[in-house]
């Protein structure tokens, strides 16, 4: 905030700060930044659940993201989500109960020339199919 | 710095090469690295070290055959070794001198090079796209120095003009027009921004050219801050794109080290800065007002124009919004001149277009052809056709604001009219080829889905129709709906479009509309017999059951 020179418009970067730091922006966070920048919290909260980069839950140990981008849908990464979201028995954007594993999608990551596309703890693989897909998920449970 | 100082560096860079002549470039860009290039490059500095030959190994960027990546080129020979694994590193630091291994060989004779014309991709691939004197080597900058010291800003924005060059963000609006109603403007303070927020799923040129070379987006910038008057600039990019925004920092940093940002520059009255701002992941902050909101720290949504931004748009001050690709070929056209410029292309779009070629085709990748290229030669030219035996079915372009484009109309030029023409848009550049293992209901239900939950909300017909044409297109998927529903999905299709607030609502209908015009009897299939002829449904299902 103070490389922004605590200005209103660095509400978005002081929120991606601190979402780097803490992995999600919490209630206290929220208050903390929407006070420091002299923003009313109501805008800090409409900007953090406009933008869906942005999450207001702790994510699991693992992320796991799957491109819905359309190169990746054609070539079957609808599929692999249920596939995803079977083996893990969540909803995409939910995390397991036991915090271990948290199931995203994202729009498009830009990786169409390596569909489907997922990125497994900020690493991207390409062309990814069921049974690497499942390997992959089992080798998190341990 | 000057043009000789301009010339000195790059002399000092070719002095470098010609020592060295030999050298490896690795793509390092997000296609190869993430099929780990970084870790063959390693593997080759380790090789070149340990048996001592004289050779280079850089990092570069993308190199636009990304289907057969990580992608290797050699100097001086221009060879270029394809599937590289890090096994492979041994022998190719072993053959650098007689023939690469036949199995990594990737032919730069091949359609997919010969039919391709670079602009702004002359210098993907072949320079590091981390040293801005690499980019200097390459005539970088040259534009920039001639423009502070030569040209007067109107006369830069003639030149823009003369070039023909329309905005490669999708809707195509004359650049040198827009250039110069910011200029004409009066108002103390002005903003340029550049628009890199790639939201269009399919589509990564944007991406590309930020990571193969930043330095020529920032020239641009830097050359229209100077043609309207502004003295600061934003890059709005996408926080998906981790290596983009790396790359550009770093080229900032570079730039203002050399002295073509801050202030002064080249010793002339002028002075500009760039900074960075990073989106949050909502499709709509490609719309220019809803970015200018998100710059602003506020909910990215738009509002109705006008005022235009060139007249009131960041902070209400006259602002310049282009888009990544715009930028990208403002040096070569002020370094070759508009006539050459416009030499290229059709008679109402001029200039080249980057592609981003992927989905059922062989060669995915990024491409860059003159406008007016039939997609045919793109498609089965260039992209090689379809693998696995299967038959084409349609081209998508344009995002979910595009259409789909059947085989029909495979012969036509794309530019932007004849696009228009067959329901769809030039848009940024994504092309996605469909094979008969698509349906084309689904794809239209995939795409109102995308604009649904991307509606920003603010407007109704965008916020309540999308949901209602999804809950449609939904019932045609699942096999239960009727033939009103068809009609239904056809007013709400003409409503839509005509009523919403900004771009994402008004083209919504867009992929709807094109599947209908084309493959109605798809439409007419699931919903009467049930369906579906790509079997993707699940209306195929309840078929049998009834059955």
């Amino acid at each position: 905030m103070r490389r922004h020179g605590f200005a209103r418009e660095a509400l978005i970067e002081t929120l991606h700060t601190v979402q780097e730091y803490f992995g999600y922006l919490d209630k206290p966070s929220l208050r903390f930044v929407a006070a420091s920048l002299r923003v009313p919290l109501s805008q800090a909260y409409g900007v953090a659940t406009f933008y869906h980069y942005f999450t207001l839950k702790p994510p699991g140990k693992h992320t796991c993201l799957v491109c819905l981008g359309t190169a990746c849908y054609i070539k079957g990464a609808g599929q692999l989500l249920a596939t995803a979201e079977a083996s893990l028995n969540v909803k995409a954007g939910e995390t397991t109960l036991d915090g271990n594993v948290s199931l995203v999608t994202a729009r498009c990551i830009g990786s169409c020339s390596m569909a489907p596309a997922f990125i497994f703890d900020g690493e991207t693989a390409g062309n990814v199919n069921e049974n690497a897909l499942r390997s992959k998920l089992a080798g998190w449970k341990n | 710095m000057t043009l000789d100082e301009l010339e000195q560096i790059a002399n000092e860079v070719q002095a470098a090469k010609e020592k060295s002549p030999r050298a490896l470039n690795v793509c390092v860009a997000a296609g190869c690295l993430s099929l780990h290039s970084d870790a063959i490059k390693s593997a080759l500095e380790k090789e070149v070290q340990r048996t001592g030959v004289n050779c280079r190994v850089a990092g570069t960027g993308c190199m636009g055959l990304c289907s057969l990546g990580p992608l290797v080129n050699r100097e001086p020979d221009g060879q270029l070794l394809k599937n590289v694994a890090e096994a492979d590193a041994a022998e190719i630091v072993e053959k650098l001198e007689s023939v690469p291994p036949e199995r990594l060989l990737c032919s730069r004779e091949q359609p997919f090079f010969q039919r391709q014309t670079a602009v702004v991709l002359e210098n993907s691939g072949r320079i590091n796209p981390e040293k801005i004197e690499e980019y200097i080597a390459a005539e970088g900058y040259q534009a920039l120095v001639r423009a502070l010291t030569e040209m007067a800003p109107a006369q830069i924005v003639q030149e823009v003009s003369k070039s023909g060059l329309r905005g490669r963000g999708g809707a195509g609006y004359p650049t040198g027009l827009k250039w110069g109603t910011v200029a004409k403007t009066i108002g103390t303070t002005k903003y340029v921004i550049c628009n890199a927020d790639e939201g269009d799923p399919g589509a990564f040129m944007d991406r590309s050219v930020l990571e193969s070379d930043p330095h020529r987006v920032l020239e641009g910038m830097i050359v229209a801050g100077y043609a309207v008057g502004a003295s600061q600039g934003y890059i709005y990019v996408r926080a998906e794109y981790p290596l983009a925004i790396k790359r550009l920092q770093a080229a900032i940093r570079d730039a203002r080290r050399l002295g073509f940002l801050g202030s002064q520059i080249c010793n002339a009255k002028f002075s500009f800065d760039i900074e960075i701002r990073i989106g949050g992941g909502a499709f709509v902050c490609g719309e220019e007002t809803a970015l200018i909101a998100s710059i602003e720290g506020r909910r990215g949504t738009p509002r109705p124009r006008p005022p235009f931004p060139a007249q009131s748009g960041l902070w209400q001050m006259p602002t310049l919004i282009n888009n990544v690709e715009s930028f990208a070929n403002i040096p070569t056209i002020l370094r070759r001149g508009g006539e050459w410029y416009a030499s290229l292309g059709t008679k109402k779009s001029k200039g080249t277009k980057v592609f981003a070629l992927c989905g059922k085709v062989r060669n995915v990748g990024l491409i860059e052809v003159p406008m007016g290229t039939p997609l045919r030669q793109i498609i089965f030219e260039i992209g090689g056709g379809i693998p696995d035996g299967h038959r084409f079915k349609a081209v998508q372009t344009g995002g979910p604001s595009g259409g789909c484009i059947p085989e029909q109309s495979l012969d036509l030029p794309v530019d932007y009219e004849s696009l228009k023409e067959v329901g769809s848009i030039m848009g940024s550049g994504g092309m996605i080829v469909m094979d008969d293992s698509a349906c084309m209901v689904n794809v239209a239900r995939y795409f109102m889905e995308f604009c649904m939950s991307e509606s920003c909300g603010k407007c109704i017909p965008c916020r309540a129709g999308t949901a209602q044409m999804f809950e449609l297109l939904t019932r045609m998927t699942s096999g239960t709906a009727t033939p009103q529903d068809l009609e239904l999905l056809e007013d709400l299709c003409d409503m839509v479009s005509s009523t919403s607030l900004c771009g994402l609502g008004q083209s919504a209908p867009n992929p709807v509309l094109s599947t209908l015009r084309y493959f109605r009897e798809e439409y007419t299939e699931h919903i009467v017999d049930k369906h579906c002829r790509a079997g993707v449904c699940e209306c195929n299902h309840l078929a049998e059951v009834s059955a």
